[in-house]
C-alpha cells in the first residue's frame, strides 16, 4: 500500500528562476506512472525531488498521507534506479543488491535470501558473484533493478532506466518491467523522454513542458482526447498533423468552416462559438487521413515509409506544409505520386490559438465510450 | 621508418642524459659515503676506490641514526595521515557540494604555498616556545601536516571530482549516510588517488628541512636536522656527510621505487583519459 501526493511543489536551482512551477499530482497505490516530456523539461528534477536527492523549494510532498519533505531519501522507503545504473563497481552482484539491507544492519541470513530471491526474479543467479564490470549492459540493469527490489520499497522510481540499452533490449527489458510491475504489486514512476515507452507502459502519463504537468492522463485518454497543442504533437508516433486555418462564417447545421493555407476548408463542429476570423490550429492524427479521389488534401508523394504492417507517406501540400498519412502496409503507392487525401472531420482536433483544445460537438450517429474504432469517434476533450 | 628510428634513437637518448643528469649528484653521494675523507676530497674526483665503510661506522659512532629515523617515520606517517584525514571532508564537501565560493577558497589554500615559510618563522617559533612544543613530535608532525594541506585537498578534489555522483546517491538511497557513503563508496573507489596523494605527502614530509631544523634540536629532530649535524663547525666531512645523507634518503628511495607506479598513476589521473 503506497500513494504518493505532490501538492504544489516548485523547485529553483538558483534564486529567481523556477525549474519546476508548481505541480500537483496524484499517485495511486500500485500504478504505474510515467513522467514524460522534452529533455530539459525537469522529470530527473521532480522525480529527485521525490527522491530526496533534491531539495523541495516550495509545496508538499506526501507518502501515504505523510508529509515527507525533510525525510531524508532512504527513511523514505523509495528505490530508485539511476539511468547510468549507478552500481558499485567494487562489489560483487550479491553485494551491490545487499548493501541497503547490510547498512540497516540485517542479519546476513535474511540478506542472502532476499538477494537470492531477488536473482531468481531477474535470472540473476549465475552472475551473483561477479562485478559489475564484466556483465552486459541488460544485466547491469537488472542488477540496477534488483538492488531496489532487495529493499522491498514502497515505491520504485526509475529515470531513463532503458536509454542506454539497444532497441531490441530495450523492447524485452520493457516488457520485463511490466511484468515485475505485476509481480510485485508495486507503485511505479518512471520518467522517460520516449513517447513510445510512456504509450507502452503505463497506466497514467503526465506530461511535463517546462517544469508544468501539460496533461494527466491513460495512454488513450491522452492520445485521443489531447488537452492541448503541446500534448497532441508530442503524444503519438508518427506525429499529429498540425495545420494553422482561420474560422469562417457558422454555416446552418452547427458545423464551421476552417479554412487552412492552401485554400482547403474542413467543416468542424465546434461545441462553443467561435469567433469568425480566428485563428485555429487543426489537428489530424495520421492514420485519420485516407486517399480518396475527391479528398480535398492533394500533394505529391515526398517519402514513403515503409514500416511492413503500415505505410507512411510524407506529403507535400500545394500550400507548401507536409502531411504524413498512414496507409496499408501494401499500399501501392511511390515517391512522387501525386494523391488525394481525405478526412472525416469529426476525428479532427481542433485547438484555439492560445494553444488549448476546442472541444467539437458530438455527430448524433457517433457511439460513446468505443475507444477503439478511431474513425466513429468524435474528438471530446476534457479540458 | 629509418628516420622514425633515428628519431627514436635520439629521444632515448635525450632521455638517458636528463635521467643520468638528475642521478649523478645520489651517485656521486652514494659512491663518497664509500671512500675515505682523504679520497673523498682529492683533485681530480676519483671514480675507481676501494670501497670502505668507515665513514658509517663514524656515523654511527657519532650520533644515533635509529632516534633520528623513528623521529622521521614517525612525524611523516603522523602528519600524513592528519592531513588526509583533515582534507578528505574537505575536498568531499568541495568536490560534492560546490558554492560560489569553492574555486576561491582552493584557489586561496594554495595561494598559502606561495608564501615563504621563513615569513612565518618568528610567531609559529614564539607560539611553539610558549606552548612547549618545541622540539617536540607533535609539533613537527602539526606543521607538516598543516603545511601539506593546500596540496593534499587539491588532489583529492581534483580525484573526487572524478567520482560520478550517482553512485553516492545511489548509496544515499541505499541509506548510506555521509559518513557511511566516504567510507564504503567514495574511499574504496578512489583509493589510487588517495594513496598517491598519501604517498606524496609522505615523501614530502620526509624531505622537509626547513622546519624541522629550526624548531627541533635532539628529542623530535629528523633525519633531515642528522644530515645537517654532519655539516659541522669543525669543517666539511665529506664521505661522512655523504654516508649520513644515503643513510637519510634511502628509506624515501626504496619506498619510492616500489610505490612508483601507484605514484604515477595518481599524478597523471585525469591529465591523461
Ligand atoms: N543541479 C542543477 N543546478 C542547476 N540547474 C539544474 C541542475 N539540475 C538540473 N538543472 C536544470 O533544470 C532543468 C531541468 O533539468 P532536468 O535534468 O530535470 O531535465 P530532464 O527533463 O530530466 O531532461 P533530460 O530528458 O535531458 O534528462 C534543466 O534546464 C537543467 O539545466
Ligand atoms: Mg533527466
Amino acid at each position: 500500500m503506497a500513494t504518493l501526493s505532490l501538492r504544489g511543489v516548485r523547485k529553483s536551482y538558483l534564486a529567481g528562476t523556477e525549474t519546476i512551477k508548481g505541480i500537483d499530482l496524484d499517485v495511486a497505490d500500485r500504478e504505474f506512472v510515467v513522467f514524460v516530456g522534452p529533455s530539459g523539461c525537469g522529470k530527473s528534477t521532480l522525480l529527485r525531488m521525490i527522491a530526496g536527492l533534491e531539495d523541495i523549494t516550495a509545496g508538499d510532498l506526501l507518502i501515504d498521507g505523510t508529509r515527507v519533505n525533510d525525510v531524508d531519501p532512504a527513511s523514505r522507503g523509495l528505490a530508485m534506479v539511476f539511468q547510468s545504473y549507478a552500481l558499485y563497481p567494487h562489489m560483487t552482484v550479491a553485494d551491490n543488491m545487499g548493501f541497503a539491507l547490510k547498512l540497516a544492519g540485517r542479519p546476513k541470513a535474511e540478506r542472502d535470501a532476499k538477494v537470492a530471491e531477488a536473482a531468481r526474479i531477474l535470472q540473476l543467479e549465475p552472475v551473483l558473484t561477479q562485478r559489475p564490470r564484466s556483465l552486459s549492459g541488460g544485466q547491469r540493469q537488472r542488477v540496477a533493478i534488483g538492488r531496489a527490489i532487495v529493499r522491498q520499497p514502497r515505491v520504485f522510481l526509475f529515470d531513463e532506466p532503458l536509454s542506454n540499452l539497444d532497441a531490441a533490449l530495450r523492447g524485452q527489458m520493457r516488457v520485463e518491467l511490466l511484468r515485475l510491475h505485476e509481480e510485485l504489486a508495486a507503485t511505479m514512476i518512471y520518467v522517460t523522454h520516449d513517447q513510445v515507452e510512456a504509450m507502452t507502459m503505463a497506466d497514467k502519463i503526465v506530461v511535463l513542458h517546462a517544469g508544468r504537468v501539460e496533461q494527466v492522463g491513460s495512454p488513450m485518454e491522452l492520445y485521443n482526447h489531447p488537452a492541448n497543442l503541446f500534448v497532441a504533437g508530442f503524444i503519438g508516433s508518427p506525429r499529429m498533423n498540425l495545420l494553422p486555418g482561420t474560422v469562417g462564417a457558422a454555416a446552418p447545421g452547427g458545423t464551421v468552416p476552417v479554412t487552412l493555407a492552401g485554400g482547403v476548408t474542413v467543416s468542424v463542429r465546434p461545441a462553443q462559438v467561435l469567433a469568425p476570423g480566428s485563428s485555429v490550429t487543426l489537428g489530424i492524427r495520421p492514420e485519420a487521413l485516407r486517399q480518396a479521389a475527391d479528398g480535398p488534401f492533394s500533394g505529391a508523394a515526398l517519402l514513403v515509409e515503409r514500416l511492413g504492417g503500415m505505410t507512411l507517406v510524407h506529403v507535400t501540400l500545394e500550400s507548401g506544409e507536409t502531411l504524413v498519412a498512414q496507409a496499408d502496409g501494401n499500399d501501392p503507392i511511390r515517391a512522387h505520386d501525386v494523391i488525394r487525401l481525405a478526412v472525416d472531420p469529426s476525428v479532427c482536433h481542433l485547438f484555439a490559438a492560445n494553444g488549448l483544445v476546442l472541444s467539437q460537438a458530438e455527430p448524433p450517429q457517433a457511439k460513446p465510450g468505443d475507444l477503439h474504432d478511431l474513425d466513429a469517434m468524435p474528438s471530446l476533450a476534457r479540458a | 621508418m629509418q628516420q622514425s628510428r633515428l628519431k627514436r634513437v635520439l629521444i632515448l637518448l635525450a632521455g638517458w642524459c636528463v635521467a643520468l643528469l638528475l642521478f649523478f649528484p645520489i651517485l656521486w653521494m652514494v659512491l663518497t659515503s664509500f671512500k675515505t675523507e682523504i679520497a673523498a676530497i682529492s683533485t681530480p674526483p676519483l671514480l675507481f676506490f676501494r670501497p670502505t665503510l668507515s665513514a658509517y661506522a663514524a656515523v654511527q659512532a657519532q650520533s644515533n641514526y635509529l632516534h633520528f629515523a623513528l623521529n622521521s617515520i614517525v612525524i611523516s606517517v603522523g602528519g600524513t595521515v592528519v592531513a588526509l584525514l583533515l582534507s578528505i571532508p574537505a575536498a568531499y564537501a568541495m568536490a560534492f557540494h560546490p558554492t560560489r565560493r569553492t574555486r576561491g577558497t582552493l584557489l586561496w589554500m594554495l595561494s598559502t604555498k606561495m608564501l615563504p615559510p621563513v615569513g612565518v618563522l618568528v610567531p609559529i617559533y614564539l607560539l611553539f616556545k610558549t606552548s612547549g612544543l618545541l622540539d617536540t613530535r607533535i609539533g613537527l608532525l602539526g606543521i607538516y601536516a598543516l603545511m601539506n594541506l593546500p596540496i593534499t585537498v587539491w588532489m583529492l578534489f581534483t580525484f573526487f571530482r572524478e567520482m560520478p555522483h550517482d553512485i553516492l546517491e545511489a548509496g544515499r538511497m541505499d541509506g548510506a549516510g555521509t559518513w557511511g557513503e566516504v567510507w564504503h563508496l567514495l574511499l574504496p573507489l578512489t583509493m589510487p588517488g588517495v594513496a598517491s596523494t598519501g604517498l606524496l605527502s609522505l615523501i614530502l614530509c620526509w624531505n622537509e628541512a626547513f622546519w624541522s631544523l629550526n624548531v627541533t634540536s635532539v628529542n623530535a629532530a629528523p633525519l633531515t636536522a642528522f644530515i645537517a649535524s654532519f655539516s659541522s663547525p669543525e669543517g666539511l666531512f665529506f664521505a661522512k656527510l655523504s654516508a649520513a645523507s644515503t643513510m637519510a634518503v634511502a628509506p624515501i628511495l626504496v619506498f619510492g621505487w616500489f610505490s612508483q607506479r601507484q605514484l604515477v598513476r595518481g599524478l597523471t589521473f585525469g591529465a591523461v583519459k
